[in-house]
């Protein structure tokens, strides 16, 4: 075997090292909690559809079983619809590509499809949160970046003409990017120069950016004739997004462009010396110090990339399906991605792997509130569910009994609530 | 005569648990303790002592076995009830709420006292004057907890349990925290309380004041009873084979070795703390090739900002610092390290290692920035995995691989791995900083032998300790350090421990060097 090859097989095992560590038991120890807390969400979430159907209680009116029946049958409907609506209907796609209709095929797709187009921001602002943590930094922020991101996007979008799409679509996003990266360096440059707590700065920031973008679009961002509605003139087409098929199909190349960019701040994260100078600050700022690295620099790097995730999260919403910016362009994505790091153990390939998940709940939601009349507010419960658990892991362990893991780098969340110093 | 406690079969297992963390404890030999006996348990550091008294002060369960006391078999589930039935325990770290009076302190907890809804606090006063005479420890009641020494805050611990008529008194490593001076005066208060009918359990790694005080000693390892002796058929080296399972060799082998140019130079320097307090206070020192400078002094006299200022950790406010003629005293540590420095800090899990990081990245902190470590912007694994292993092996340290979180070590491997990389580099100067705290005597030996080894090889070497051994070991000359002055600088040559032992309490070298006795003053921290 010679030098190349030998390295390569390194760098892989060092990467199953970091997703997993190599044993059975230590791949358990990390998927455990976060697969459990999903597992017990969904559990409890059937509990409370059930609770809440008056079906349910007019079949227990009439005999105990008939309630315990019908309890099952709308639990049983209402996942069914959820599946159906996010991932799609089983049946019709195997009839889909048996009868070999490319338009059936990819309406019969289209549910998987719409999923993913939910769960593309929220693999931006998770990676964000992520990012931050492995830093050492909580940033609460994402929601206020991804705002400015947008907004920043928007501007470029529509202001700039007369560019070709290769050139304008990129300078768009990144503009967005650039937007969300100066408003979360604010906070890192804050903290590392004062000692201002990153958690509070951003909190305040969000709201800064919520106000400030109101009046960006009743103002000088306003469209045209829209009558003092706040709403921001259409991008020029050259700064959109593509989507690949047509309405109401609405997956987009941004899905891609979000693996990608969870596959460049894996690489940034795990595999260069910036990465590894903010994980050592993020992890352990004293010995950082004696390493000889600069706990403020990294502070405001990792505060800057962060934030510029989360603004690239506005960013694709804005380029690839609103192709304008109002008020409500989040569906507080921000404050989901900290549940989306946490589930996915801040790493890359966890957030894009607990985004897809959220973003197939998102979806199924919908379906499920048409067709079973359960109110989308049952996700929002699940979801509030599986997060509780997972930031409180002693929940999970002490219901499965499961046992204390060694210490692992997770514990960067809680130096996170330190500060870090 | 029925012995006053006596451990049966007793057994403790911690299943799934690394081992360096809880070893099993399978009791082969029964725990016996006489009335108004000292009985030292020796062992090192994960042999099984914390856990083997933890569980006679009720914080373990055993799996089996028996305690008994006075020949009754009891139960104790918890520390109160360990309290009742008269045990007691003098905790390494002291148990004392630092604002509070010593009798506040030591009526904390003891309901009894109260008189109607009132503290009776002239009683429990005149309680601790009465003690303090029977056992000869003298403390003023009324004196808050933070304004005394070290020394007189572990005599108020003593007197909590002897006010709550503690029978037998467990001691745990009490004497880390103490000067010589201090620790030999612990130990004729020790003396008293076992004429007095007290019964003690004595629990230390240190082989000098086992031979100092024991009526018996019992030697454990890996949670068995390896040996029991007393000391008048035991040495030093007898003691530390049975604790380590091989010989070990106490003295550090070290030829006389002319110093060569000078490396490092402190110049008049001071240092303050965040509160702008000085506590390094015009210092100059020198350290030149080939030879190793020992810092003595008790913990907390300027020391670790000394080693701050050298290092880059922290800024001196006065006085110039050279390295191998560079001015470095405003340098960043980084800077510092590139100049040909190496660093063993004083706390090795906050500021020497990232615990979670694998022990392949802990061994390249200091450097993964550079070639080979880096090309361009990427590290590069297998080199750094390669290092890694190479060191492993030089080094010994002990661990299932290279990419082990550095956090699943014990102690002395951790210290093994920072060690490892400090030492493995180019270097021109060490500075090491309490390198062998807390670590098991085989480590001890070892780390001593690397460090000698780099003098040999014409490293510079700063060594700063609170251990007194290591300094008259190691060090070719010795500097005392004393709130914040360096009190005296001298080669080791026909100076006496005690003697440097009372520099370190502040008595001046003249004072010192002439004196013969044990002195009366009290040594003050």
């Amino acid at each position: 075997m010679n030098k190349k090859s030998e390295e390569k097989q390194n760098a892989g095992k060092l990467l199953l090292e970091e997703i997993n560590q190599p044993k059975k038991r230590r791949i358990w120890g990390v998927i455990s909690v976060p697969l459990l807390a999903i597992v017990t969400g969904v559990i409890i979430g059937a509990i409370l559809i059930a609770a809440t159907s008056n079906n349910v209680y007019e079949a227990f009116d009439e005999s105990f079983l008939n309630g315990i029946g019908t309890s099952f049958s709308e639990i049983f409907i209402a996942y069914r619809s959820m599946f159906t609506g996010s991932i799609g209907d089983p049946v019709r796609i195997v009839n889909a590509f048996s009868s070999g209709d490319a338009r059936e095929i990819r309406s019969a797709l289209n549910p998987i499809l719409e999923s993913l187009v939910q769960a593309t921001p929220y693999i931006f602002a998770g990676l964000a949160v992520a990012l931050g943590f492995r830093a050492g930094l909580f940033n609460i922020g994402v929601e206020g970046q991804l705002f400015i991101g947008a907004a920043c996007a928007t501007y470029v979008g529509y202001a700039v003409k007369g560019l070709p799409g290769i050139i304008h679509m990129p300078l768009a996003f990144l503009a967005g990017g650039l937007g969300g990266a100066l408003w979360g360096f604010i906070p890192g440059f804050l903290k590392a120069t004062t000692g201002g707590h990153e958690v509070i700065n951003t909190i305040m920031m969000n709201y800064i950016a919520f106000r400030l973008t109101e009046w960006l679009l009743s103002g000088p961002m306003t469209r045209p004739g829209s009558g003092g509605m706040p709403i921001s003139p259409i991008i020029e087409e050259s700064a959109q997004i593509p989507q690949f098929f047509q309405t109401p199909i609405r997956f987009h190349l941004g899905f891609f462009i979000a693996l990608g960019f969870a596959w460049l701040v894996w690489w940034l994260l795990f595999k260069t010396k910036w990465g590894l100078n903010l994980r050592t600050v993020g992890t352990n700022p004293r010995a950082a110090k004696y390493a000889g690295l600069s706990v403020v620099k990294n502070t405001m790097i990792g505060m800057a990339l962060s934030g510029g995730l989360a603004g690239l999260a506005g960013a694709v919403q804005i380029l690839a399906l609103n192709h304008s910016m109002a008020l409500g362009l989040s569906s507080g994505y921000g404050f989901d991605s900290i549940a989306l790091a946490l589930i996915g153990n801040n790493h890359p390939l966890g957030v894009v792997l607990s985004s897809i998940l959220f973003g197939t709940l998102r979806n199924g939601a919908t379906r499920m509130m048409v067709i079973a009349r359960i109110p989308i507010d049952i996700v929002d419960v699940i979801q509030a569910i599986i997060l509780m658990l997972v930031a409180a892991p002693a929940i999970i362990r002490t219901l499965y009994r499961l046992r204390e893991p060694k210490q692992e780098e997770t514990t960067v969340f809680v130096s996170g609530w330190g500060g870090g110093q | 005569m029925t012995p006053i406690l006596q451990l049966k079969g007793i057994t403790k297992q911690f299943p799934g648990v690394l081992a360096n963390d809880h070893i099993d404890l399978i009791l082969n030999k029964d725990l016996i303790l006489n009335k108004g006996e000292v009985l030292a348990l020796l062992g090192e550091n994960g042999a099984g002592k914390s856990t083997l008294m933890n569980i006679l002060y009720g914080l373990y369960q055993p799996d089996e076995g028996e305690i008994l006391i006075n020949g009754k078999k009891i139960l104790i589930e918890s520390p109160t009830d360990a309290i009742k039935t008269g045990i007691g325990m003098v905790h390494q770290h002291f148990m004392l709420i630092p604002v509070f009076t010593v009798t506040e302190n030591v009526m904390l907890g003891e309901e009894s006292l109260r008189f109607g809804d009132f503290l009776d606090r002239q009683a429990a006063a005149n309680r601790i004057l009465d003690i303090s005479q029977t056992y000869n420890l003298q403390v003023n009641p009324n004196d808050l907890v933070k304004d005394l020494p070290v020394g007189v805050q572990q005599r108020v611990e003593i007197i909590k349990l002897l006010f709550r008529e503690a029978e037998i008194l467990i001691f745990d490593e009490p004497t880390a925290v103490l000067t010589p001076q201090e620790a030999d005066e612990l130990f004729g208060i020790m003396r008293t309380l076992s004429e007095q009918g007290k019964s003690i359990i004595f629990i230390t790694h240190k082989l000098r004041e086992v031979l100092a005080i024991a009526d018996r000693i019992m030697v454990i390892r890996r949670g068995k009873v390896v040996g029991e002796t007393l000391p008048e058929n035991a040495d030093k080296n007898s003691l530390a084979a049975m604790m380590v399972g091989r010989a070990v060799s106490l003295e550090v082998e070290k030829t006389e070795k002319e110093r060569g140019d000078l490396v490092l130079s402190i110049d008049n320097m001071v240092v303050a703390d965040k509160f702008q307090n000085i506590v390094v206070d015009h210092v100059s020192l020198d350290v030149h090739e080939g030879e190793i400078v020992g810092i003595a002094g008790v913990q907390g006299n300027g020391q670790t900002e000394l080693v701050g200022a050298v290092t880059g950790l922290k800024k001196p406010a006065e006085g110039k610092i050279t390295l191998l003629g560079e001015d470095i005293t405003k340098a960043n540590p980084r800077k510092i390290t590139e100049a040909g420095s190496a660093h063993v800090p004083e706390d090795r899990q906050a500021d020497g290692l990232v615990l979670p990081f694998p022990v392949a990245e802990n061994l390249v902190l200091c450097t993964y920035y550079q070639e080979p470590f880096s090309k361009g912007l990427v590290l590069q694994y297998g080199k750094i995995l390669d290092n890694a292993n190479q060191l492993i092996e030089d080094f010994d340290i002990r661990t299932p691989d290279a990419l082990t979180p550095v956090s699943n070590l014990s102690g002395g491997n951790q210290q093994k791995v920072i060690i490892a990389r400090e030492l493995s580099r180019p270097i021109k100067f060490l500075i090491a900083s309490q390198p062998t705290r807390g670590l098991d005597v085989g480590s001890i030996e070892y780390i001593h032998k690397r460090i000698v080894q780099k003098r040999d090889e014409g490293c510079a070497v700063l060594l700063v300790s609170s251990e007194l051994d290591e300094i008259m070991e190691l060090s070719d000359r010795i500097a005392v350090m004393y709130r914040g002055e360096t009190i005296a600088d001298f080669p080791n040559k026909g100076v006496t421990k005690e003697q440097v032992g009372l520099m370190m309490a502040g008595v001046l070298p003249e004072d010192a060097l002439t004196e013969k006795e044990e002195p009366l003053v009290e040594p003050e921290l």
